[in-house]
Order: structure tokens, then sequence, then C-alpha cells
């Protein structure tokens, strides 16, 4: 919303400076985006001029040298193109060393051998309108009889001047008018506020047949007739005033429904009623897949829902939103009929939604205008009308309205304004807010009873509304810093977000660094992860994705893991080990399930390379896997590898991969990554692993209790166990923890060996045995007892102890 | 005295002396043998002594031992000096370069900037007796504007700003929804933040479909808008600084009223708006002041979606605030482009494997 400052000043002058004003209008809720300018920066050098004399240029057929009285004590020499200059003209005269609104600095300059000093101007050139046709003639527009040479332009017309823009709130809809705005400024300051002037009383009493089939859409429709209008260019003070609130000057009709919008924020609409078929006008539904051609020459095919402004021979616009092309108001218009009426907002808001057709009017509508506007923008345009267009008024207002209802008082207790607000405002500071607001305020004993406005009453309901009235204007920025009272607020993390945070960290101290990927994916990006087909399960789809790569919730992390670890190799890395928390999106619309993910990613070296190990060698699964041990370890949950069921993880590699398991359940992978995945990312190789937080917090131990410990030293064993190739470590040491005996404490593989020595299929396992007894040190004869029966439980799986 | 007593003294006194004088632990070997050996002097005495008339034996036998037991003492002291100086020589001589890098810990991990921004507002409230509470990010629009005051048709709910499933079914737009999910839960006091992603249906250099927020919500009995005002000018200053200040300004949104916009005093120019030099501050843009976060009292209406559970607006009052975590972390560390927290670029994360505090 632009409201230029001379505009805004006229209905309540602030008596501050642009950015003062901008500052506390700020400061009491009506943002101020920026402080624009419209026309010339600086005003200096844009004088009134008298042109004394015209002389056509001796060399140039379409030139004049004017003669031009600027106040100095000799006329100066003004070559001007413009066709109708003439002598005796007062003309707007820019000096050498000004600059000009589009930041041309003004030189004297010889054309063709006359010397110029300056120039006189044109509607263009002050950024007024569009037209360059000549010079403007100020004597046509203002009484200059008093105004000398040589006076300063700005006292007939701005050369330039300040445009507040601002963000409008969309509960104020007031203030996308220059009077809504000034309302606030009087609030703010106390300054008095200029009413609205309306307009004569009606010279007749013509009618017109209007119709509104539904008045829950249409709560009033109103209109006024005006013959004899004679439509022609507004003059340059209404020209001035819409190019500085950004509006484009048309005609004097168009141009008045204009500024009363942007001086009331009520849209209106002018009818050339002379064009209107069958003299009758009907606000309907439209039909479904009725079919209009709006003003913009665009055919839209509408619907059940929308409403239509029709005569007797269809639809002449969509309501509240465009207007069709055959009422239009034309240069040949003589008789209009001026339509104001109130829409609901947001019917208005889904018919410009569906259409895809957004206009000034609709913006407006959408937002709720009150069903009361109407009358009173009705009388300021009629003003309006009958003196720039010479027309005659001769209806009263036409008013075609259902049951509108009247703003109702709202109890404000002064109490309770100290209670919300923290700080006391005395009831009757609070009254003379709501009144400098247009409140009607009654008091009742110590509260007082107020009625919003009819334009607010949408917005302020409530007593807290009106609270916040009187807090904003009073300044919530005065208000002191207090702390609640809250003695039973103790702050703390959940178990949960305690694993988290204690996961994260010990991440970050094994070397990973955390990432944080897109929550979206695509198919096609998901299809990576599975070699030569789709990846599995079902997904969430976004119905309106900006982009095909963000269609998709990510069902899991890794993808975007391995674009990590894509992007980092591509600019130099040497190694990725990163890890990412977050949510993955499973199930479907209707039942949509999310879970927090721990993700880990390994490719190159497990830890950074030094002088003394210069060659760390490739991160495998074992590498991972020591991680998740760690995480084990660190949570206290208990994590189970097993072998990889089912195809669920066609991106890891079968024999090089587990599910890890927990609480009894699945609770994610492990595994290298396939090397035709690894590929399609522009990496070697990678392992990679995701856990389901939520399902391993759900296993979290209860805090650990103290377990006394035996202080006689434990008695350690080596033993090598040959078994076949195929049985798995946990097998053989299931077996050795089942039959080492109660003082056996720990079994651990720390060697495994393969070749000759132990024959063709087979390996060797080193295991480290610990017994330990909490009472004594144990005896050779007590660990060897042990040491047998472990000896028959591993011939049972087809193992033998070695050496 | 006998004659053996005296020489058993002389052999003392040369043994001590010859202890006193040897300079390696070689020598000392020798001085030893010599003296206490199997072959010594000293010990053929010892051996002697049954040979000796009955009057001799006493005290001769008396100072064998004694000069024995003051030369192995002796002997003992002296090689543990040896020892020590042999070992202080040795010492002096291992020289190692300790300019070459130590052997790596296996860390190098950094917590992303996001989460440190994160943990350090989680921390901040915390400690002022807040709890962290979660909810889905895949969400009805009932919880993301309905329950929260949204007019029908407020701007948030198109289509061309939200990204929707379907019609009731949204990614949701702010952590806001928590709120009334919260409060469904469990009844009034209720102090929590709630982090976490949220989406909006945007992405240019300012904006990125996903971004982080974290939300707060106070409500109990007698919470005020000067409550809001001294608890988000506690959380400034231990983000910012304490000389931070804060400033109020007027807002609207639809689930709180009064609302406002929170301001914190620039901390670049000290809220003066411009540098030392006398530039113009390009941080709160001349301003002095940099806006942070949203927030207000909760609306009365929000409550009436939870009366059942505890919330009657009559009673019970509160204040709800939300702030961008990226916003806060370009404040505090300066990453410039929103692109680069989703990069993850290890050199970036790298800076904040020690991230300041
Ligand atoms: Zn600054």
């Amino acid at each position: 919303m632009r409201v230029p400052l001379n505009w805004l000043n006229e209905y309540c002058d602030s008596g501050l400076g642009v950015h003062e004003l901008a500052e506390r209008l700020a400061m009491t809720g009506t943002e101020v985006e920026r402080i624009g300018r419209h026309g010339a920066a600086e005003t200096d050098g844009f004088v009134v001029g008298k042109v004394l004399t015209r002389e056509k240029h001796p060399d140039a057929d379409k030139l004049s040298v004017c003669s031009v009285d600027v106040g100095a004590d000799e006329p100066v020499t003004i070559v001007c193109g413009a066709p109708n200059v003439d002598a005796g003209q007062t003309v707007a005269v820019v000096q050498p060393g000004a600059v000009m609104p589009d930041g041309t600095k003004i030189k004297k300059a010889k054309l063709r051998g006359v010397e110029s000093n300056g120039m006189i101007l044109s509607e263009r050139e002050l950024e007024i309108s569009e037209d360059h046709d000549g010079i403007i003639q100020l004597e046509q527009h203002f009484d200059v009889g008093g105004v000398a040479a040589g006076a300063p332009l700005a006292e007939v017309l701005a050369p330039g001047q300040d445009v507040l823009e601002l963000e409008i709130t969309p509960n104020r809809p007031d203030c996308l008018g220059v009077h809504g705005v000034a309302r606030e400024v009087h609030a703010i300051t106390g300054n008095p506020l200029a009413e609205l002037e309306l307009g004569p009383a009606p010279e007749g009493d013509e009618t017109f047949d209007i119709t509104v089939e539904d008045h829950t859409l249409c709560p009033r429709f109103t209109a006024r007739i005006f013959r004899d209008v004679k439509v022609g260019p507004s003059p340059l003070w209404l020209k001035e005033r819409l190019s500085a609130a950004g509006q484009r000057p048309i005609n004097n009709v168009v141009d008045i429904t204009n500024y009363v919008m942007l001086l009331t924020s009520q849209p209106m609409h002018a009818f050339d009623m002379d064009k209107i078929r069958g003299n009758k006008l009907v606000i309907r539904h439209a039909a479904h897949e009725e079919k209009i051609t709006t003003l913009d020459d665009v055919e839209r095919t509408l619907d059940g829902q929308m409403l239509v402004v029709c005569d007797a021979e269809g639809p002449t616009g969509i309501a509240g939103v465009m207007g069709g092309q055959i009422s239009e108001v034309s240069s040949e218009t003589t008789n209009v009929l001026l339509e104001i009426a109130a829409w609901n907002g947001p019917n208005i808001h889904r018919t410009s939604q569906k259409l895809a057709l957004r206009s000034e009017a609709s913006g407006r509508f959408e937002k709720g205008l009150s069903p009361i506007l109407p009358l009173e923008v009705q009388e300021i345009a009629s003003k309006l009308m009958v003196e720039l267009t010479g027309a005659t008024l001769v209806s009263s207002t036409i008013d075609v309205a259902g049951e509108i209802s009247q703003p109702q008082p709202i109890e404000l207790r002064e109490a309770r304004v100290e209670g919300l607000l923290g700080t006391r405002i005395p009831i009757a500071r609070c009254a003379e807010i709501l009144e400098h607001l247009d409140f009607k305020v009654e008091m009742s004993g110590e509260n007082l009873l107020a009625t919003p406005p009819h334009y607010r009453s949408n917005d302020v309901t409530r007593e807290a509304d009106l609270i916040e009235e009187v807090a904003r204007i009073q300044g919530v920025d005065t208000f002191p810093a207090t702390l609640p009272e809250s003695p039973t607020a103790i702050g703390s993390f959940s178990p949960a977000q305690k694993l988290k945070r204690g996961l994260e960290d010990l991440l970050a101290a094994n070397g990973y660094s955390e990432s944080i990927t897109w929550s979206f994916t695509s198919e096609a990006a998901l299809n990576k992860l599975a070699p030569g087909g789709e990846l599995p399960g079902v997904r969430l789809r976004i119905a309106n994705p900006l982009s095909e790569d963000q269609s998709v919730m990510r069902p899991l992390v890794l993808g975007g893991l391995l674009e990590v670890a894509q992007h980092n190799f591509a600019r130099g890395a040497d190694a990725v080990r990163t890890f990412e928390v977050g949510t993955v999106y499973n199930g479907t619309i209707s039942d949509p399930v999310e879970h927090t993910a721990l993700a880990l990613l390994l490719s190159g070296a497990p830890h950074a390379a030094s002088w003394r190990d210069a060659a760390p060698g490739e991160g495998d699964f074992f590498a991972l896997k020591g991680i998740i041990e760690a995480i084990s370890a660190n949570s206290g949950v208990e994590i189970g590898f097993e072998p990889l069921d089912g195809d669920d993880h066609p991106y890891l590699i079968p024999g090089r991969s587990a599910t890890l398991v927990a609480g009894g359940q699945s609770v994610g992978y492990l595994g290298e990554i396939h090397p035709l995945v690894a590929k399609e990312h522009d990496i070697s190789g990678a392992t990679a692993a995701e856990l389901n937080l939520d399902l391993v917090a759900a296993a979290l131990p209860a805090p650990t209790t103290f377990e006394s410990f035996t202080s006689f030293p434990p008695s350690r064993e080596d033993i090598a166990v040959v078994v076949p190739q195929n049985v798995p470590a946990a097998e053989v040491i299931a077996a050795v923890e089942s039959s080492g005996g109660k003082y056996l404490q720990n079994a651990n593989v720390f060697d495994v060996f393969e070749g000759e020595q132990v024959g063709e299929g087979k390996k060797s396992l080193a295991i480290r045995l610990t017994y330990a007894a909490p009472d004594r040190t144990l005896t050779d004869k007590e660990t060897e007892k042990a040491r047998k029966s472990i000896t028959q439980k591993l011939e049972e799986i087809g193992g033998a102890l070695r050496g | 005295m006998s004659e053996t007593v005296e020489k058993i003294q002389s052999i003392e006194s040369a043994g001590a002396s010859a202890i006193g004088s040897v300079a390696s632990l070689a020598e000392l070997e020798d001085v030893r043998i010599h003296f206490l050996g199997r072959k010594a002097e000293l010990n053929d005495i010892l051996k002697s002594i049954a040979t000796l008339p009955p009057e001799e034996k006493g005290p001769v036998g008396k100072a064998g031992n004694q000069a024995r037991g003051k030369l192995e003492a002796l002997l003992a002291a002296r090689q543990e000096e040896l020892e020590t100086a042999a070992l202080t020589q040795l010492l002096e001589q291992d020289r190692i370069d300790i300019t070459l890098p130590g052997s790596p810990v296996a860390g190098g991990g950094a917590l992303h900037p996001i989460t440190r921004v994160r943990r350090e507002i989680e921390d901040v409230f915390i400690g002022m007796g807040y709890k962290v509470a979660e909810g889905p990010e895949v969400e009805k629009v009932h919880y993301n504007f309905d329950a929260l005051n949204h007019s029908p048709n407020h701007p948030a709910r198109e289509w061309t700003d939200t990204f929707y499933f379907e019609d009731d079914v949204l990614l949701r737009t702010h952590t806001s929804p928590v709120q009334i999910r919260v409060m469904e839960e469990q009844p009034p006091p209720v102090f929590v933040i709630v982090p976490g992603k949220v989406y909006r249906r945007d992405s240019d250099a300012t904006h990125t479909p996903m971004f982080h927020q974290i939300e707060g919500l106070a409500v109990d009995e007698g919470i005020t808008l000067s409550d809001l005002r001294g608890t988000l000018l506690e959380f400034s200053r231990a983000i910012f600084g304490e000389d931070r200040e804060v400033r109020l300004r007027p807002h609207f949104f639809p689930f709180t009223e009064p609302s406002v916009e929170i301001d914190v005093s620039c901390f670049k120019c000290s809220g003066k708006g411009h540098l030392k030099d006398g530039s113009r501050c390009n941080l709160c843009k001349g301003t002095g002041w940099i806006e942070i976060l949203g927030a207000g009292m909760v609306d009365p209406n929000v409550f009436s979606y939870v009366r059942d559970s505890g919330y009657d607006p009559e009673k019970v009052q509160g204040f709800a605030f939300g702030m961008g975590v990226e916003r806060i972390a370009f404040l505090k560390h300066g990453i410039p482009d929103l692109r680069l927290f989703y990069e993850n670029d290890l050199r970036l994360l790298a800076q904040f494997e020690a991230g300041g505090y």
C-alpha cells in the first residue's frame, strides 16, 4: 500500500518528519516496508515560470525559443519542443543543476545553436501521467493569480514527495485506504483527523431494477445514477495523487473510482448505464461452466459457487473480482451507474483462487470489507462525480441489502488490561485510545463498553482484541520486562531427547560430521538405490511439489547421505564420514508414519591418516559395526546383528550386511553399499547404517544401578577354535558362553585366521576368555574344568580346539 | 684391641673410600667384589673366626659384621646415585620432534551448525523451566491452521504457499501445531519449546522449502505480555550477549492477541546503526535493530479448541513465540547463504567442530 505523504497529511498531519512518522507507525502496528519517493528526489530547482515571449527557433521547425520569468533579475532563455507552449502561460520549470525524477541532471545546453537554461515540463516528465503531448499549463489547473514567478513549484504541484510503502496486515483492510492510515496517525499523535467530504443531495429520484439472489454471498449491493457525465482527463491534482499512489490515471470516471478506493479502501465499479441491457442487474450464482470474457480479454469458465453480476442478457462481470467488457465506461459514456457492493470475503477468495484471477478489488474484498461501508462511500464518490465530471446525481442510494448486523459493544475490564499486559493502563486512557480509533465508548462502573466501528467489527470482537488496540497505541515497547512466576516449572529433556544428544556427541567425537539433508526426494532418486529395479515400499507423495526432485517424502535417509558423499568427493574430500538424525516418512496419507532415524555413512578411511598410520585403509562393514557397537554401549541398548532377510535393501551387498535388532525387533540395517548404487553416486564404495531411534529409545534400559564387582584379579586364557567357515562367530561365542560355567565373565574374538594350516573350508577364531569369582582368586583346576566343558560344547557344533 | 680388629677397621675405611670414588656401575661392581666378594679379605677374616683364640672371637666377629653391613649400605646408596645419574644422562639425550602432528583421536567430526544453535536455544529455555516437545511434520489442516485460528481464506492455506498431500493433510508450515497437541495432552501449566523442521512452498535466495523453527509456549494463570518481554530479553542476552535489549512491535498473527514482533538490538553496531568508522551497519541496515521472532499472547480462540483439556480462557493465559533457527544461525555465525545449511560441505562442517560458546 503506497501512501503519498502529502495526501496523508491532508487528513491528519502528524507534524513529524517522515522517518519519525514511519518509526511511530511501525511501533504501533503499521509496518513500513520502506520510505519511497515519487517524482524528483530533491525539489530544489523546480520553480514556477511565466512565459514572456515565444519565438520560433531559427534553425528548427519544431522548437520554440522562450523567454521565461523564473524570478531572476533577467528572464532566462529556454528552448522548448512542446507544440502548446506560448507567451502568457504559467509553467513548471526545472533549472540547471536540478535532478529530474528519472535521475537526469539538468545542464545548460545549446539546442541547434541556442542556449537553453533549463526545461519547461510535461506531465510525463514529472511522473504525473503518461501525457507528453505538451507542457503543463498550470493556470488551467490551479489558481495561479497569487503565485509569483520563481516560487517553488511545490506551492502548486509537488515535483517530488515521500511515499510510505506500508505492509498492511490482513486483519486491517481499513488501512488499505489513506483515511484509515490517517486515523492511525490521529490515534498515535492525537492530532486532528479531517472527516471525509460527502456529496450533495440528489436532484431526482430515479431508480434501477436490481435483484440480489443470495445475501449470504452479497450482503449489500448499492448503486447511484449519474447523468450528463462528461468523460475526460482528470484534473492535475487527481492525476498527481493517483500516480504517487502507484495508480495510472485513465479518465475522470475511472480515476474517481480508483481515488475513492485508495482513500476509503472500498472498491467500486462504474457502469456505462446505457450499455446495461434490459435496464436491470441481477446478482446470482453462475451456472455450472458458465463462460464470461473479463476486462483482461480472457474467457473464464465459472462454477456454481461463484457470483456473477448480470444484465437482462447475461453476465457483465464476476462479482467482486473483475468486470466484463460489455458495460465498460468509454469516452462516449454520458450516464453512469456506480456500483458499490459488499461481498463475502471467503467466497471472493475462493473464486479468485479457483480462476487464478487476482485483482485490486478481489484482494480487498477477500479480507472482508464492512457491508455498511458502501453507503458512506457512495456519498464520497458522488461529490467527486458531480464536481469533476459535471454530472448530475439523479438518484439517492439504491440499496439492496440483506440483514446487516450492527457492531455490538464489548466490555473492557480495567483489571483485565493489567492482567493480560502486566502493566497498568488507566481506564480513562483506554477510553481515549479507543475513541481515537473511532470506537464508541461508554463507561460502566470501573469498566467500559466499547463498540467498534463497523469497518473493524470482523477484527475486534472480544475483550482481548480491545486490549490489543489499547496496547499497541499505548506502545507495547513501553511495557516492563518480567518473568513468569511459575514455581512448578522444571526444565528437562526426555530420555529419548537425551539419547539423541548423547549419540550425536558420540558420533561427532568418533569422527562423523552431522549432515542435514532434504526431507524430500524423488522416485528417480530412490530408484537409484535399487540397481536395475525399483525401491520397494509405499511413499508419501506431495500433491503440489515445487519440482519432481522434491516430490516424495524420504522413506530412508541413505539417499541424502550418498549425495553428501558425492558432493564432497567432487570437491576434493578424501573420505566422508557423516551422520544425520532426522525424520523419515512411511505409511499412507490417511495413516502417515514418521520416525526419527539415525543414519551413518562411511566412505573412504574410517579415521584420518597420520604420519604414524599413513594408510588407514578403506572403511568397511566392521569399521561401521564398531560405531554401532559404540552406540549400543553408549545407550545401554543391546543391538544384535542378524543376517539380512528379504529384499527390502537392494542397496546393500547381501553377504556384507546385517539387520540390526534391539528389543526383540528389527531396528535398522548395517551394510556395505552395492557397487552399482555407489557408482550411481560417483563414489567408489561406502558402508551405511540406519537405525530407528524411536525403537532404540523404547528399548532404553532403566537408569543403571550399582553392582558390586570383585576385588580378586580375573584370570585370562586364550584359546583357538577351528570351525567350518560358515559357522558364524556369534554361534561360537554363544557355545563358549553357554558352557563356560558361572565364572566365565567374558569371551571375545580377537583374531580370525584362514589358511592352509587350518585346512580348507575352515577358519580359526582366537578367543580370549576371562574368568573371575567374587570371593577368591580362581584356581587353575577350576578354569581347566570350564575349559573342558567348552571344548566339549564346541565339538558339538563342529569346532575343535587348536594347539 | 686385637690386630685383627684393626685390620678390619682399615678394610672398612679403604672400602668406604673406594666406594666413594667410583664413577661407574661397573667399577662399583669391582669394588663390591674386592671388598665383599667370596674371595675378599673381609670374608677370609670372618671365615677364620673359628680359628681365633676364644677371647678374640667376639670382638672380631662383631667388627667384621659391622664393617660388612656398613659397606653394603654404602654400596647400595652409591649404586642408586650412579643409576639415577645414568638415567638422567640417557633422558638428556632422548629428544623427539615435538613439532610432528599428534596421533589423531578418532574425532574430527562436527555437529551441524543448525544443531549447535538449536541446542543452544534449547539449553537457554531448559534453564528457564521449559521442556522440549515434538510433533509430526505430516500434519492435519486442523492442527496447522484451523485450531490456530487461521481464517478460512488465510493466504498461508493456499496450495501455492503450502505443500499438501491431499485437501486435509499437509506438511506443517510452522511448529505451532504442536502447541495444540501439547495442550490436548496435558493440562496447564505448560512450559514447552518445540524445535523442528517446517516446510513452505518457497525457494529462492532467501527461502528454502524446508527450514527449522523453534516454537515456545508458556501457559499458566497470570502470565502476561510483560512476562513474554522478560523471557525473550533473557533469551536474547543468553544468545547474543548480555548487553542486548529487545524491542516489541505490534504485529498480527492469527493465533496470538496481542501479537508482536521482537527485535534485538544490533550486536554488530551495539544498536547504533553505524560502525566505528561511521559507515552504515549492514547487519541491521542502519536501524540498530534486528528482527528475530514473532510472538504474542495466546488467542482465546486457540484455548477454546483445547478447553476440554483444562484451558479456560478466563482462567489461564499465556504467550507463544516462534523463531527461525537458520536466521539465528545466520545472525550468530554469519553463515551468509541458506543453501550452505543443506549442502553439508565438510569444509563448512569442519569450521563448526568448535562452534564457540
Ligand atoms: Zn547494526
